[in-house]
């Protein structure tokens, strides 16, 4: 049967995986996939460990991290765009101004 | 059955995440997001959380998804960026912290400092009863019976959040350069 800790293991993978993306891509947009990427992996492991401890409210956290998510989703692309519209570029390493 | 299926939405997944990292053209990147967004949605069906799947599909495959692709074609597709390091030693550096990562993490595993079994077995359908299906949700979140739950007062304020994002995304797509080519403005 299937144990409710290969879901937190495989919660555990993604979420290593979008780190590695947040690390070491230099795309607004891809850096930006790469933080909803961990914060499905949170997700995975809010509904696996609720049901496994047998606590429903898990899932209940599931859907407030998916609101913030979702704010955090428009907010974040309004920037992307704002940027864009004065730099013509995606690219984080073009934004150095207040580098010392 | 089940460990097919787990089988089947672990690999989608983990191949979505991957193919996001390391794509180097951003639609690929979204369409690899997109995998691994369905693969979790199946991940939910296998754990009889209805509700949390449907809302993973509708919401982010549908909704979040839609945003990024749209706008990734609105700003175009520089398939140059990321070809060099601008930092040196990044990837050897996030290479590292990654493996002490996944090192830290099977080190806690072989150890049992912590105690990562909540359950021997995921329930069946008969011992989870209602327990994911959207009315068992929306009582849990709601209340029932007139007596409103603890998760209400909660609910009430994230509709707060979505209007003040909405409010803030509409401020900051409308506010123009004031000059073209000042730069530094």
């Amino acid at each position: 049967m299937v144990d409710p800790s290969w879901y937190l293991t495989l919660a555990a993978l993604l979420f290593v995986i979008g780190m590695a993306g947040m690390i070491t891509r230099r795309n607004a947009l891809i850096m930006f996939m790469s933080i909803e990427l961990m914060l499905n992996a949170a997700n995975l492991t809010f509904v696996a460990g609720g049901i496994g401890s047998g606590n429903p409210e898990g899932q209940l956290a599931m859907f407030f991290v998916l609101v913030v998510a979702a704010a955090e989703v428009v907010v974040g692309l309004a920037i992307v765009v704002a940027v864009f519209r004065r730099r013509r570029s995606v690219n984080v390493d073009d934004l150095a101004e207040l580098r010392g | 059955m089940a460990e097919l299926l787990f089988a089947i939405g672990a690999v989608g997944a983990i191949a979505g995440a991957l193919t996001l990292v390391l794509s180097r053209h951003p639609v690929y990147s979204a369409l690899g997001m997109l995998g691994t967004l369905f693969s979790l949605g199946l991940l939910y069906v296998t754990m009889l959380a209805h509700f949390v799947a449907g809302v993973q599909i509708v919401v982010y495959a549908g909704a979040i998804m839609t945003m990024f692709l749209f706008v990734i074609m609105y700003v175009g597709v520089d398939e140059t960026l990321d070809t060099k390091e601008s930092i040196r030693g990044q990837r050897l550096g996030a290479g590292l912290v990654i493996l002490g990562s996944v090192g830290l993490g099977v080190a806690l595993f072989l150890t049992n400092l912590f105690d990562w079994t909540v359950a021997e077995q995921l329930p069946t359908v008969e011992q989870l009863g209602e327990a994911g299906t959207v009315e068992s949700i929306g009582v849990m979140l709601f209340g029932s019976g007139g007596t409103a739950s603890g998760w209400l007062l909660p609910f009430e304020v994230t509709s707060l959040l979505l209007l003040i994002a909405a409010i803030g995304a509409v401020a900051l797509a409308m506010s123009r350069p004031k000059r073209k080519g000042a730069d530094n403005g």
